[in-house]
Order: structure tokens, then C-alpha cells, then sequence
């Protein structure tokens, strides 16, 4: 068994060894070994040249991302959190993702981007937000969220090797969660979601941290009698629709589990994909279960309230059921 | 003042300067009749500081311009059709018609783009610098920008990421002494723009950016320094602005009689001038360089006249390297 946070480090081994266009950079990823310990040891093995501390300076240093995969590197930049990343959207939003269109195809930005997201660790209102929607609205650049340990290195693999600008999303709850991790095994492929687990009645639609929670509410619901199918999208840009749909075509509800606040999210996309292309295999209206509009609180009590938790997706879950 | 150049050398600056005065004062006739839309901002006043300093850099050195780049891509090689044509949004432009005026690019010309993102190239700069670096090339990056840019936090960043990395970027500063409408003493706390780089450690110079001789003197050293040293420098090049901001400007924030002060430094006139009274070229020379500009632009013009337009079919293309839908 390996930890999310291994599995992510064994990714950044693998491609530092491997390609010598790839480099780390971001704040605290040398000396201090990553906010979240995930390159502790990096600096040591490849040097600074390679594993670089940058400056506290979100828009430059992934600006300078860009720059450097122009010039045909292959930099994987790491920014501490989302809320952090806000900083540098002018970068994302203006260069990375706009670059191979506004120059007719000449130019293109093979960066990876990686960032921590969502809540559940006491961080308060400026490093515990969910904002993964945000990114996938812009044509132009991929979005990750991987679930699992396996995904957590495939991804990353994946992502370095990607002509087009990806951003992956890490959850902080799962950096210590533990799982298998085969690196000999072909990877599916980055951009389809998967069924976590099968059923009948209903679909649990999920990403990243809200994976596991789905997963547990799913084991819950069984007991009293309902079928939960998970499906974990996986890529949140672009979105695979037929899994999507597919999944709902069999079992005709669907419950949207969501950690950003639920106007303008993931969630409201996929109902309305649902709305388009599966109306009329609903059997209940979808419901969503997103984080309640607040920003994230500190007190723990607060903080538990505001996030999905799992207790909401089994009473949704009922609801949708009950209400077929 | 002699000049100290050769006459080879004085009808060559001559001449891209007048094809960049030529090109945009025939864009603007364009853009009355509707041929170019969208942002239109003219270099007409700045010739001299691209000229200048595009003249001193390398083939292979990296150029990031800003949204006020016709006269760097024109200089730098990108045929005046390709520039006329994307100003027209024709699928022979430079940019496939993507990108219009402000985003001119051209990847076997190392043209990383018209950027109309103020400060926003910055970061690029810095690390198409670091690639270089990394791959031990001894290419140097050449970003221009305007003084508004001064004014960003990208700016700051940009500065200290490379003099804390050593990175080889020359960074250029078009102060034409306004951010859009807002004069530089109005816009900045210490208007003496070269005081900021040395609290970075980066050493940097103010030249007169209206005397193209003295640009290319100025980037000629600097640039040097940088591929010699791989440490960035700044120059700020003094210009004005001749011209509105861009096509939609009433220019409220300045009197018609500064612009008048302003264009009896007119860097073609002064340089066409100097290099007569130095006995470089003659009457002739200009009339020939007219002519074969005006022949160049007109057929510039046809270029972008019989381009076509990208088929509506093909808008996903260039989105990602492979369409996603």
C-alpha cells in the first residue's frame, strides 16, 4: 500500500529521471520539501537546477511555467493551494489557455500545474475552497482531480506528457489516504471517469475528495436496501458526458456531490448535461449536494456543516429514490 | 551631431523605420474602411525604439512584445502581408486571423507574441530565459513593454525572478510617458523609471528612445552583457507617442501642443536630417526608400485582400493540440 502523497512523489521521481526537460518549481518544493511533504527528497536526488524554490509570486512563477514550455521544457509547477492560484489566473486564463489559438496553432504550453484544493482540515476561508469549476470553464487548458493513489501518479504521468496546459487538482484530505499503486500496469486513459462501484438505483456522481465520501455513503444506503452506483469523473475538463450518461441511463437518478458552492458549479453542469442528453431516462429530478454558500469556516462543528458530508448524500440519495 | 555610421547601415534604419510609419498610416486608412477592426495601436512616434533595439538583437535571441508590436514584427521578419492579413482577420495571416493587431506570432522567427496583457508577457520573458538556461543555449530574451507595465506586480516579480535566477532577459521599457491616459508622473511614485531595477540588483540605463542610433547603441551593449554575463539587464527607451492610444482615444489627457513639441523630435525627420547633413544619403535615397516601401505596402494590402477567411468549421481548431470534442 502506498499513500496519495507517495504516489505522487514516485510520479515526479519518475519523470525527473526519466525526461530532462521536466523540472519542479514552486514555493517550499526543495528545502522544505513540499507543503505537503509530497517532494521531500527531490532536491536532494535532482538539485536545485531541477527542483526549484521559487519566490512568493503565484502569477510570475507559473507565468514563467508557461514561458519555459514555450521554450520546450517540460516544467511541472506546483501551487500551495487553489485560493493561492487566484493570484496567477491572469496567467492561466490569458496565456496558458489562450497561446496555441491566438498564434494560429504555432505555439504550445506543455506545463502541468499541480495545486491542493477543498476543506476538511480546519484552514478557514482563504486556503479551503473547492475551485476546480473555475478552471474547467476555460477552453484551452485540461483539469484533473484525481481520486485515488493510482490516479494520483497515472495523472501526473499523464499530464507531463500532455502538449496542452493541465492543472491537477489534489485534494488535501487524501494526501495520506493509502491504496494500491501498480506503475507497471498501462494506465486507463486521464480523461474518462470511471465507475467506482456498480448499482442499480441510483448514481453518486463525484470528484476528487467527494469520491470517498460517495463511496461511503453508497456502503450506508445499502444497508437499507438502495443500490448507489459511483462515478468518479475524473477529468473535469473535458467532461465524459457518455459515462456520464450512461451511468443514469441505468440507474434513472442521479445525486451531484460537489465541494464548491453549488451556483455555477460542476454540479449545475452535469445536471444540465443531464437535463440535454438524459431527460428522459430521469425517473427524479437531480439533486445536488454541494457546500453550503458560506465561506469555509474554522470552527470544526461549522466547517463539518458547510461541506458535503456523507449523511447528505445518503438522505439525498433517499430523496431521489423515494421521489421516483 | 555625427552620426558614426555607415551609409549601408543609415538606409537600412532608415528604411524600417519609414516601413513601419507607411504600414500604419496605411492601416489606419484601412481601419476607416472597415478592412481592420477590433484594437488598433499605432507605433507612429515610437519607430526609433523598435528599430533600434530589434536591429541590435539576434535572429535566434526571443522576442515578447506587447499589443503595440507592428513595428518589432515587421522589423523582425514577418513579411508585412502576413501582418496586413491578420489585420484583417485573413486566414493567411500571421496568426492564421486568431490573433489581429495585437497578437502578431511567429514561431520559426522566435516571435512570442503581441501581448495585451499589461506586464503580462513579463513571466513569459522570464522563462523562455530559464528554458534557454536550463538547455545551456546562449540565446537571450528580448521583452519589451511599456511604462504602465512598471505599475504591475508582474512587473516586480518578473524583475527579481530574474536577477534571482540570473536569467538572460533584457528587459526593454517603452516609456512613451503614458498608461493609455494616465501620464507617467500621475501613474508612478518615482517617474524616473530606471530607479526600480537596481533594488533588484539589475543594472539599467535611460536612452533617448527618438534617436534610433543611440537604441541601437545602448541594446547592442546590453544585450551583449546579457549573453555574456546570463544575468538580465534594463534599458529604458524614451519615446512618445504621436498617435492615440488606439482608435476609440479622444485624447483628453494631453494638449495638442505637447504632441507638437513632441513631433518636432519625429525620429525619422531627425535621423533623415542628421544622416544628410553627415553626407550619408541623399534626397534620392529617401525617394527610393518611399518608393519601394509604398510598392511593399500595396502589395501587402493585395496580400491580405486575396486572403481567405478561415471556414467557420475549422473554430475549434487550435484549441488543444488534438480537438476534444
Amino acid at each position: 500500500m502506498t499513500t496519495y502523497r507517495d504516489a505522487v512523489r514516485t510520479a515526479l521521481q519518475t519523470l525527473l529521471r526519466e525526461d530532462p526537460r521536466v523540472f519542479l518549481m514552486g514555493e517550499d518544493v526543495g528545502r522544505y520539501g513540499g507543503p505537503y511533504a509530497v517532494s521531500k527528497g527531490l532536491l536532494k536526488e535532482f538539485g536545485e537546477e531541477r527542483v526549484r524554490d521559487t519566490p512568493l509570486c503565484e502569477s510570475t512563477f507559473v507565468g514563467a511555467g508557461i514561458g519555459a514550455a514555450l521554450g520546450g521544457m517540460r516544467p511541472i509547477v506546483e501551487v500551495m493551494t487553489v485560493n493561492f492560484s487566484l493570484l496567477a489566473l491572469d496567467q492561466v486564463v490569458n496565456n496558458a489557455a489562450v497561446m496555441r489559438h491566438m498564434s494560429g496553432g504555432q505555439f504550445e504550453v506543455p506545463i502541468a500545474v499541480r495545486m491542493a484544493t477543498g476543506g476538511g482540515k480546519q484552514l478557514a476561508a482563504q486556503h479551503s475552497h473547492s475551485l476546480e469549476n473555475w478552471y474547467a470553464h476555460i477552453p484551452g487548458i485540461k483539469v484533473l482531480a484525481p481520486a485515488t493513489v493510482q490516479d494520483a501518479h497515472d495523472m501526473l504521468l499523464a499530464a507531463v506528457e500532455d502538449p496542452d496546459p493541465v492543472f491537477i487538482f489534489e485534494h488535501q484530505m487524501l494526501y495520506g489516504m493509502e491504496g494500491p499503486l501498480d506503475t507497471e500496469a498501462t494506465p486507463p486513459s486521464p480523461w474518462k471517469a470511471a465507475i467506482r462501484r456498480s448499482g442499480s438505483d441510483v448514481s453518486l456522481i463525484a470528484y476528487g475528495g467527494s469520491v470517498h465520501k460517495a463511496l461511503t455513503a453508497a456502503e450506508k444506503l445499502e444497508k437499507e436496501r438502495v443500490s448507489a452506483e459511483v462515478v468518479d469523473l475524473r477529468s473535469l475538463r473535458p467532461l465524459d458526458r457518455e459515462t456520464i450518461v450512461a451511468s443514469v441511463s441505468r440507474t434513472h437518478r442521479a445525486v451531484v456531490i460537489d465541494e464548491a458552492w453549488k451556483t455555477g458549479s460542476l454540479a449545475s453542469e452535469i445536471s444540465a448535461i443531464l437535463a440535454e442528453d438524459a431527460f428522459y431516462e430521469l425517473d427524479a429530478p437531480v439533486v445536488r449536494v454541494c457546500t453550503l454558500e458560506v465561506p469555509i469556516p474554522y470552527a470544526k462543528h461549522l466547517e463539518e456543516a458547510a461541506l458535503p458530508q456523507v449523511d447528505r448524500i445518503v438522505e439525498a440519495a433517499k430523496r431521489s429514490v423515494g421521489g421516483g | 551631431m555625427t552620426l558614426y555610421i555607415s551609409r549601408d547601415h543609415a538606409l537600412d534604419l532608415l528604411r524600417q523605420m519609414i516601413r513601419i510609419r507607411r504600414l500604419e498610416e496605411k492601416s489606419v486608412e484601412l481601419y476607416s474602411k472597415q478592412k481592420i477592426r477590433g484594437f488598433l495601436h499605432l507605433y507612429i512616434g515610437e519607430e526609433a525604439a523598435g528599430v533600434g533595439a530589434m536591429r541590435a538583437l539576434r535572429e535566434d535571441d526571443n522576442i515578447v512584445a506587447t499589443y503595440r508590436e507592428h513595428g518589432q514584427a515587421l522589423v523582425r521578419g514577418i513579411p508585412a502581408g502576413e501582418i496586413m492579413a491578420e489585420m484583417y482577420g485573413k486566414a493567411n495571416g500571421c496568426s492564421g486571423g486568431r490573433g489581429g493587431s495585437m497578437h502578431l506570432f511567429s514561431a520559426k522567427r522566435r516571435f512570442y507574441g503581441g501581448h495585451a496583457i499589461v506586464g503580462g508577457g513579463l513571466p513569459i520573458a522570464v522563462g523562455l530565459a530559464l528554458a534557454d538556461k536550463m538547455k545551456g543555449e546562449a540565446r537571450v530574451t528580448a521583452c519589451f513593454f511599456g511604462d504602465g507595465a512598471t505599475d504591475e506586480g508582474e512587473f516586480h516579480e518578473s524583475l527579481n525572478l530574474a536577477a534571482l535566477w540570473k536569467l538572460p532577459v533584457l528587459f526593454l521599457c517603452e516609456n512613451n510617458q503614458y498608461a493609455m491616459g494616465t501620464a507617467l508622473d500621475r501613474h508612478v511614485s518615482d517617474s524616473d523609471i530606471v530607479n526600480n531595477p537596481p533594488a533588484y540588483g539589475i543594472p539599467s540605463e535611460s536612452v533617448n528612445g527618438m534617436d534610433v542610433v543611440a537604441v541601437e547603441r545602448a541594446v547592442h551593449n546590453a544585450v551583449e552583457s546579457v549573453r555574456e554575463t546570463s544575468e538580465p539587464r534594463f534599458l529604458e527607451l524614451r519615446t512618445y507617442r504621436f498617435r492615440a492610444h488606439s482608435m476609440y482615444d479622444a485624447e483628453l489627457y494631453r494638449s495638442k501642443e505637447e504632441v507638437e513639441e513632441h513631433k518636432k523630435h519625429d525620429p525619422i525627420a531627425n535621423f533623415q536630417e542628421r544622416a544628410m547633413s553627415d553626407e550619408l544619403i541623399t534626397q534620392s535615397d529617401i525617394d527610393t526608400i518611399e518608393a519601394d516601401v509604398a510598392k511593399e505596402i500595396a502589395e501587402a494590402i493585395e496580400f491580405a485582400e486575396r486572403g481567405e477567411w478561415e471556414p467557420v468549421e475549422d473554430i475549434t481548431r487550435h484549441i488543444y493540440a488534438r480537438d476534444l470534442s
